[in-house]
């Protein structure tokens, strides 16, 4: 399957969200992915956007049949969250139920005035009623496979995809 | 036999104690506690993890403090908490352990933090549990007899990690009343594993079990030698409830000699911290001027113990 070039879709993506989201929206990154990109973003979006990451792992809905994750990163929220308009920033959106835990973990931190979510690829096969605001790039990815955003040493990120094991492909 | 800790896929389903747990096991809780201990931070120190889970404080052994902290772990967690204060209950009419275990399991409990003054009897509920094919429900020792008190263990290996990064090159020196102490036991077993080069024991002779030497530690019974170069000092309380005979003449002729003074801690690095796993006796195994000092580390560890509690019950919970 041809993949998208991920840098390119990372500029649609400053394009779709440039003029549109908020002067002083607050970008939070779900890890790993969503972290990468929310930094770039941040940089690339006019604006004064402070950075805050999420690990959703403690509110994810399938804890009792895969337990706790490995590699478990620290939620940083380092503005207050009361009021704020907060932009959700992920890789690929797919079932959205990453997305509904992000919310639930964003609400344990106060009570935004508005969240918005930006994400890199939106694969389609939602699960819950979840729409991203902002999309880099639409694709239809079959059910089995795993597509993944990794960012090289010196940056630069890029798609892959793998064969998933479980057929649950992104989360 | 396989460690009834692991699963047949080595995952954690149950924590009894240190020994013979691998370093990836042990390196694991220590991690997922880094991101636990901001939950407590938060103004709503709660996350969903364990929702709807029946945690059961199974205490044949008075210790408010511990009960309160696998509590206060659980509730953080979501998790429903009942407390039982077996010794002044079902023991007392003639239950056996098992047989408790057996009904509160009926009331379908899904994990039991166990507490009790007989080194063994938290693996024995475990090994019964396996054997009767309820590994979904997991046990945690919370301290038993001399043997162990392996959270103890994690949070103070937590805390030593936190303030001095890494174990390869450490000296600890471990203080005190090391024969009662299971806090010193857990310890010593992770520090092992964990690749501490030295660790050492100070204490009277009457005070140090004989076959320590066995656990590949160093001993020492003068505070001058036993704390000279040392990154970290571990306090142990005087156990006096745990005193049988004469092993001491008196605390003020044990406080001259092994409480831990300005002078004495003078004789550690410059940067070395200091260590009490509570509570601790003022004036017995440490002077004031030491445990309210600037190297003291002491209330730390008791933030750190419930996020490495909050650890060990989302790990096995969740396997």
């Amino acid at each position: 399957m041809p993949l998208p070039d991920a840098e390119k879709t990372l500029t649609a993506l400053v394009e779709r969200m440039r003029g549109a989201v908020a002067f002083d929206a607050k970008f939070v990154g779900i890890y790993s992915g969503g972290a990468w990109i929310a930094q770039r973003l941040a940089q690339m979006i006019p604006g004064e956007h402070p950075v805050g990451f999420i690990d959703v792992s403690f509110y994810r809905d399938d804890f009792n049949r895969t337990g706790l994750k490995p590699a478990l990163k620290r939620t940083e929220i380092p503005f207050p969250v009361d009021g704020a308009t907060i932009v959700l920033i992920d890789d690929v959106l797919y079932t959205g139920r990453s997305v509904r835990a992000a919310i639930n973990e964003l609400f344990d931190y106060g009570r935004p005035a508005r969240i918005e979510l930006a994400v890199l690829i939106d694969r389609g096969g939602r699960e819950l009623p979840v729409e991203p605001t902002y999309a880099g790039a639409r694709l239809a990815v079959a059910e089995n496979i795993s597509l993944e955003l990794a960012r090289a040493d010196d940056g630069k990120l890029s798609l892959s995809t793998t064969l998933s094991a479980t057929g649950a492909g992104n989360a | 036999m396989r460690n009834p800790q692991l699963d047949a896929d080595g995952r954690l389903i149950h924590l009894l104690t240190l020994e013979g747990l691998p370093a990836e096991v042990i390196v694991r809780i220590l991690d997922a506690a880094v991101p636990f201990a901001s939950i407590s931070e938060r103004e709503v120190k709660k996350v969903p993890l364990l929702r709807g889970r029946s945690v059961f404080n199974l205490f044949f052994e008075n210790s408010t403090r511990t009960r309160t902290t696998f509590e206060i772990a659980a509730k953080r967690l979501s998790a429903d908490v009942i407390n039982l204060n077996i010794g002044a209950s079902s023991t007392s009419k003639g239950e056996t352990l098992l047989d408790t275990v057996d009904n509160l399991t009926a009331m379908n409990a899904d994990m039991f933090v166990v507490r009790h003054a007989e080194s063994g009897a938290p693996h024995l509920i475990a090994a019964h549990l396996n054997r009767t094919g309820r590994t979904h429900v997991h046990v945690i020792n919370a301290g038993d007899g001399r043997h162990a008190h392996p959270t103890q263990g994690l949070l103070d290996l937590f805390t030593i990690r936190h303030y001095k990064k890494e174990f390869r090159h450490l000296t600890v020196a471990i203080v005190g009343d090391v024969l009662h102490s299971r806090v010193a036991r857990s310890l010593i077993h992770g520090l092992t594993t964990l690749g501490t080069p030295e660790v050492r024991v100070v204490g009277p002779k009457t005070l140090l079990p004989t076959a320590v030497n066995a656990m590949g530690v160093h001993v020492h019974h003068d505070m001058r030698t036993g704390l000279a170069g040392c990154d970290v000092i571990v306090m142990l309380r005087l156990q006096n409830e745990r005193m049988t005979g004469a092993l001491l003449p008196s605390a003020g002729e044990y406080f001259k000699h092994y409480g831990l003074t300005p002078e004495k801690l003078a004789l550690a690095k410059p940067d070395a911290i200091v260590m009490h796993p509570g509570p601790m006796n003022r004036g017995v195994e440490i002077d004031s001027a030491v445990a309210d000092g600037a190297r003291s580390v002491i209330l730390p560890q008791v933030t750190f113990g419930i996020a490495v509690r909050m650890a060990v019950m989302s790990m096995v919970a969740g396997n």
